[in-house]
């Protein structure tokens, strides 16, 4: 029963995803925007050796699973918007379960988006914009664990938030306010890891732990440019991930309709 | 066995008393419904029963199951129709009663054996597969009651089910009511402001005000304690009058209400022109008069000495807030 409740949560999340076409293409085309002008742009400016549109390929994705993972909790500001909250929570299911069917479904909806993401990637590669490594099945093992890890930790942060706020206008206001600091600081637009960045700002990217997610993902992709080792990237995300699972939940526990 | 039964159950906010001390018990198979202004405390009170409200004092008992203790199989074994709509207007109707059936644990026979027999019974069969934001107002509240079906409660709430529609779809949905209380054999408790919808649909009434249960039983026998009929005449200064017919041996019993004298008198028919001749005697005049039997209204009128429809809207604005407010 309690798995049954949890697959329709993450089935109704697949039928949203399927039915709004123009909020799936808009969610990719930011981060798309980002690699096909101010990728190609700024790689035209450093030397070909640089090869800055490799480096931030994988930024790219964790960029583009930070933004859709996050607002994945808008849809439960809808629900409550709508009274639909108040149909999922009178049901004999309890709070832990609801929350892990829309973390597995903000999950699904993120990773496909990633996945779109790559699959731009392998086009700019088909037609010789970028010369990425063709990722075997160890790097495709990697990219998906990794995948998987930032996106339940950004879903979870995105439902612990729609838990407290109702207000649908000042949702995207607050995470946008919280995820510009996070993509900026996370090392997928420019090395986190050398000597020339002043010590500050290098201080504070590792401190973000999107940084350590994106930092996997390159170790697949381009792993010349890796900058941590690939165990510390993994179990900083699987700490962060759990953590904020567990913020999320508590959160949730005390939502109302 | 009765499916519901209260001991002084009682919700508090903050100071004010939304449900103060209800005992009530329902049968099996009965459409009960409560009746009361709006901000009466008839919502917060079905709320408490459905466990989405934790009571602050007192105890229930619905369906077997304490509201208290056993939440889960309260839940399991109640469906409920909420005030403001609950759907999902971008799944199909079909796909609305699929989320709830397995979300209440329906097998997947069982969910399509419920999905063809409750689309069926609200009429929505040829329209089961178009999505919810393409449904009136009407069909989206049966949709919103076959769904309270779908996982064969024994006890179905409705509250406020025909809030906001208009007279025709109100019939309907009235003999859709009528019709899942027979077929279904489901105990249904609705809550209602509308006078007329209590009396035509309701076996037993409970008028609630101010969080109490004022008047309990059958509309025909709460009526019927008001013996007589209802004469309501408009004069200039009404106070006055009141206290001058009041006197009358003709008047039972009298109240102001809406600026109109209400007079209960036996026979309605021969008390008329009476009346008038006494107002006429003091040289004032009676610029209207009417008489009918007493309603429902009139029974609440007789217990609050307000009219059921004269709740200012600020204190209605107010009490939703502060019961919303919770999200």
């Amino acid at each position: 029963m309690t798995a049954q409740a949890i697959y329709v949560l993450w089935l109704r999340d697949m039928k949203w995803f399927l039915r709004a076409k123009s909020r799936v293409i808009s969610s990719i085309a930011t981060p798309f925007l980002w690699f096909a002008i101010i990728g190609v742009g700024l790689n035209s400016m450093f030397q070909p050796e640089a090869r800055y549109l490799e480096f931030m390929a994988p930024g790219i994705v964790g960029m583009t699973l930070l933004f859709s993972s996050t607002m994945s909790g808008i849809s439960v500001i809808w629900d409550k918007q709508f009274g639909f909250m108040k149909e999922i929570l009178v049901a004999p299911v309890s709070r832990i379960h609801i929350m892990i069917g829309k973390v597995l479904g903000g999950m699904t909806t993120a990773m496909l988006q990633g996945a779109l993401l790559l699959l731009a990637i392998g086009l700019f590669q088909v037609i010789g914009l970028v010369d990425i490594r063709t990722p075997g099945v160890v790097q495709l093992l990697q990219i998906v664990v990794f995948m998987v890890l930032i996106s339940v930790s950004f879903v979870s942060i995105g439902l612990a938030l729609a838990s407290v706020i109702k207000d649908p206008v000042a949702f995207p206001v607050v995470i946008n306010f919280l995820i510009m600091p996070i993509f900026f600081l996370s090392g997928a637009l420019y090395p986190i890891g050398t000597g020339a960045l002043p010590s500050w700002l290098s201080s504070l990217a590792r401190v973000n732990p999107l940084a350590y997610g994106i930092d996997g993902l390159r170790w697949a992709i381009y792993p010349e440019r890796a900058q941590f080792s690939l165990w510390l990237d993994f179990g900083v995300m699987l700490a962060f991930s759990s953590v904020m699972i567990i913020l999320g939940g508590y959160l949730f526990r005390k939502i109302s309709a | 066995m009765p499916a519901i039964v209260t001991k002084g159950l009682t919700k508090k906010f903050g100071d004010l008393v939304a449900v103060d001390h209800i005992d009530l018990e329902i049968e099996e198979g009965e459409l009960f419904g409560l009746l009361g202004p709006n901000g009466a405390g008839k919502t917060t009170f079905i709320h408490m029963l459905s466990t989405i409200l934790p009571s602050t004092e007192g105890t229930a008992n619905v369906a077997g199951s304490d509201i208290r203790e056993s939440a889960d199989s309260v839940r399991a074994s109640i469906g409920i129709v909420f005030q403001d709509p609950s759907l999902d207007n971008r799944l199909t109707g079909r796909e609305n009663l699929d989320f709830h059936g397995r979300m209440y644990g329906l097998t997947k026979e069982q969910r399509d054996e419920r999905i063809s027999k409750v689309l069926e019974l609200v009429g929505l069969k040829d329209r089961a597969d178009s999505l919810v934001e393409t449904y009136s107002s009407g069909m989206k509240r049966r949709l919103e009651m076959a769904r309270g079906l779908m996982h064969r409660p024994e006890i179905l709430f409705l509250d406020e089910p025909t809030l906001g529609l208009d007279a025709q779809t109100r019939r309907s949905i009235w003999e859709y009511i009528r019709m899942l209380n027979d077929v279904e054999n489901v105990t249904i408790i609705l809550t209602t402001h509308y006078i007329e919808e209590a009396d035509y649909l309701c076996d037993r009434v409970a008028i609630i005000d101010y969080g109490k249960i004022i008047a309990l039983g059958k509309p025909e026998a709460l009526k019927d304690e008001l013996k007589g009929d209802i004469v309501s005449l408009k004069v200039g200064e009404p106070e006055k009058y009141l206290e001058v017919l009041k006197g009358n041996e003709l008047v039972e019993d009298g109240k102001i209400v809406d600026g109109l004298l209400h007079l209960r008198v036996d026979n309605g028919e021969e008390a008329i022109p009476k009346l008038i001749e006494v107002v006429r005697g003091r040289g004032d005049q009676v610029y209207a008069a009417s008489l009918r039997r007493p309603t429902l209204e009139d029974v609440f009128i007789h217990y609050t000495g307000r009219a059921i429809r004269e709740e200012a809207p600020e204190n209605i604005a107010h009490l939703r807030a502060r019961f919303w407010g919770r999200r």
